[in-house]
């Protein structure tokens, strides 16, 4: 790949093909780090119930405009800027937590025994109501999200990477490792795993399936709300449109890493931010810009239909024929 | 039953319209009242913006410049075919809405206006100007710069302001000019605006034998543009320009400044906005926008003192263009000795004097020649003009505003000769003092 893009350089580079390789690495790894916790959220709910939750992009959007309310109350109140993004952040997942919840209650909970479709069609209904509830409560312009924690940059590698960037990746992996821990390590972890593979058996054992699935919805809807407002505060925008975007590629995410393995999401998701990042920045030198950066997604989903035609199941996947 | 309820509703308008004429004859200066033995016609103007609604400020800046030209006329004691003319101005609203706004076209066709100033948008203007054109009314806009509207093959359909495709030369000459750039990155969001402007400041580099990179290309989504911007970085241009708006313009300057990219940025009116500078906060410092047009300050002296006097608050924004839009209108009726729309409208194609904005005169479209542009930079974190390009020639905000200061003088001894219908003589002077 490097060698490749030397040659094209090669006319009159300043910085270094290096610097720029390993800044397009930062890129990659940021972008994958919120895709990442964003498909945990799919996967989780397709791994206990078989539900692609096509509204769960919209979870990340409302938590995005939650936080930014929330801080445009607090800032001019005089709370300090950490503390104000913190009670943003915790009220925003308290909402997504009870938006997902009331989802699951209202939405999935009475579709469980209906055929596969009916739920996903249900799924997409929230999802067409929350963005309009978003367009009414937050307008159809974009909002300037507070950029109150300031932005820096530091040297890294011949790179530059920003404060934001460096807290995106280390809460992003902090709430994995979070939530490998809940999932392998706890009682609830137990229980949803079991769940999972049989819901009757689990129900016959004393598993209350219907709490698991419940806080299932809960965990995964509140791992949006951060990831909302990582993203708000990373670009600086929120719109009430930023969810399906992302959605759709975390989703996509899930599908490479396996849907319903939780480490094959969080691989999914970092592999689809480095191959959308030196996709946009390679593509051009390697088809003699033929092909330019408007094909930074077709490439990513090129090599989504790849990796599926390979292994159907995912990178990480079981094989569930049965379900998938 | 219908039907009467119709024609009920249209005698309504009709009384209501005599009821504003009335009310406007006792209102306004009686001076032209008094001597009864030329008889005298009234002439009725129409002019279109939205009243209400999200941008019903300007709308009414945009009736306040129409009105004022209006007065000046009537004030003027101006003669046609031989009678006292009294000029009255239809103010209606279009709620900056398509559907209202070929409404109220209908409605004044219906009132027989001899003429229209407006509408405020594009989006209005380009309905509106068919529903006039079936009725041979001419109209003439102050504001609406999609270029559509005069490609429609209109006879009738003018504008005073410039067009979006001029845009993209302006912005690039001026950052040739002053930045003096060797490379450029042009990055466009793969609408038909953004791509359209592009490619326009992509003509306009190429023709200067300034070396412009492969496109990279977005669309009107996008919020990541940290792989496109890095690979940017890695070529090292000088400027970079981007077609497309401010909410992905926004986050596109800001990442830029994250990534330590030092070049100049530039773009269109899309991300010539307050809302650009909100999005990208900080790091818009600095960056190059253009706009049609001219800021409302750059308008003659004697234009904003005399709105200032007749309205107590400064002009808004197109006012300036509304001011003279209804000037030219009358201008050509006056030239014409006649207020019917076949006469006067091959004076109004021929038409040349200095209003307002400057020299005036139209094009075979309709279109304004030499129709300025307005470059502006975000100092402080306040958009500020600091240039204008009128006919390919760059004139600093600063010089442009202090030869504006001897208009005063000259501007009425045009609009004096415009009104003694020989304005060709005696506009190009002021003019060439103007480049």
């Amino acid at each position: 790949m490097l060698a490749c893009g030397q040659k094209a350089f090669a006319a009159g580079a300043i910085e270094t093909l290096m610097d720029i390789f390993i800044q397009q690495l930062v890129n990659g790894i940021t972008l994958g780090a919120v895709y990442a916790v964003v498909a945990l959220g799919y996967t989780m709910v397709y791994g206990i119930i078989q539900l692609i939750n096509f509204a769960h992009g919209e979870l990340v959007m409302i938590g995005a405009m939650v936080a930014f309310t929330l801080i445009g109350v607090l800032t001019p109140l005089g709370v300090p800027a950490l503390p104000a993004v913190l009670v943003a952040t915790l009220c925003a997942m308290t909402a997504c937590a009870l938006l997902g919840y009331a989802m699951e209650r209202l939405a999935y909970r009475p579709l469980r025994r209906a055929p596969r479709l009916a739920p996903l069609i249900s799924a997409i209904g929230v999802s067409i109501i929350l963005q309009h509830l978003a367009l009414l409560v937050w307008s159809r312009n974009p909002l300037a999200f507070p950029q109150i924690v300031k932005t820096e940059s530091f040297a890294l590698a011949g790179a530059t990477i920003t404060n934001i960037q460096i807290g995106i990746i280390v809460i992003s992996v902090a709430m994995m490792l979070g939530l490998a821990w809940l999932v392998y390590r706890t009682r609830l972890g137990i229980a949803m795993r079991a769940t999972s593979q049989n819901a009757q058996m689990a129900a016959l054992l004393g598993v209350d399936a219907n709490q698991v699935i419940a806080l299932t919805f809960i965990i995964g809807a509140a791992l949006a709300a951060v990831a909302g407002v990582m993203v708000g505060s990373y670009y600086g925008i929120a719109h009430y449109t930023m969810g399906s975007a992302l959605g759709l590629k975390a989703f996509c995410a899930a599908v490479l890493g396996g849907i319903g393995n939780i480490p094959g999401a969080m691989l999914g998701g970092v592999l689809l931010g480095l191959v959308e990042a030196l996709g946009a920045g390679y593509i051009g030198d390697f088809t003699d810009n033929v092909f330019g950066s408007n094909y930074q997604d077709v490439f990513a989903f090129m090599v989504l239909i790849l990796v599926l035609v390979f292994r159907p199941s995912g990178l990480l996947g079981e094989r569930v024929g049965d379900r998938a | 039953m219908k039907r009467s309820v119709v024609l009920h509703h249209a005698n309504l308008c009709t009384l209501a319209a005599v009821g504003v004429l009335t009310l406007a004859g006792c209102g306004e200066d009686p001076k032209p009242a008094p001597p009864p033995p030329p008889p005298s016609i009234e002439i009725k103007i129409g002019h279109v913006a939205p009243l209400t609604g999200g941008i019903a400020h300007l709308g009414k800046d945009n009736e306040n410049g129409a009105r004022m030209a209006l007065e000046e006329a009537n004030a003027a004691n101006i003669k046609i075919d031989g009678k006292d003319a009294r000029f009255v101005m239809l103010a209606e609203d279009d709620q900056a809405d398509p559907k209202v706004g070929t409404t109220v076209a209908q409605k004044l066709i219906d009132a027989k206006v001899a003429g229209v100033v407006g509408h405020l948008n594009s989006g209005t203007t380009i309905p509106a100007s068919s529903v006039y054109n079936g009725a041979n009314i001419p109209m003439i806009s102050g504001s609406a710069t999609n270029p559509q509207l005069t490609e429609q093959g209109f006879k009738g359909v003018f504008r005073v302001m410039g067009r979006d495709d001029q845009q993209g030369p302006a912005i690039a000459s001026y950052l040739a000019a002053n930045s003096k750039p060797k490379l450029v990155a042009i990055i466009d969001d793969a609408t038909a605006y953004g791509e359209g402007l592009a490619n326009e400041v992509e003509k306009y580099f190429k023709g200067a034998n300034i070396r412009v990179l492969p496109r990279e290309k977005g669309d009107d989504k996008r919020s990541d543009w940290k792989a496109v911007l890095t690979k940017i970085k890695g070529r090292n241009p000088d400027a970079v320009f981007y077609g497309g708006m401010d909410a992905t313009g926004g986050p596109l300057l800001k990442q830029a400044r994250e990534l330590n990219i030092k070049a100049v940025f530039s773009f269109g009116d899309g991300g010539c906005s307050d809302k650009m500078i909100e999005l990208a906060g900080t790091a818009a410092e600095g960056m190059l926008c253009s706009q049609a047009g001219l800021p409302p300050a750059a308008a003659s002296k004697k234009f904003l003192d005399a709105y200032k006097a007749r309205f107590k608050v400064d002009p808004i924004l197109y006012s300036p263009f509304t001011y003279d839009a209804m000037q030219a209108l009358i201008a050509a009726m006056k030239g014409a000795n006649s207020a019917d729309p076949a006469k006067y409208l091959p004076v109004m194609q021929k038409l040349e004097f200095n209003g307002a904005t400057g020299h005036i005169a139209f094009d075979e479209k309709g279109d304004r020649k030499d129709a300025e542009m307005s470059i502006f930079q975000v100092k402080e974190g306040k958009l500020e003009p600091i240039a204008i390009i009128k006919n390919g020639q760059t004139v600093s905000f600063a010089d442009f505003m202090a030869q504006a200061n001897p208009a005063p003088a000259a501007a009425p001894a045009a609009a004096d000769a415009t009104q003694a219908a020989q304005p060709a003589k005696a506009a190009p002077a002021p003019d060439a003092a103007k480049k």
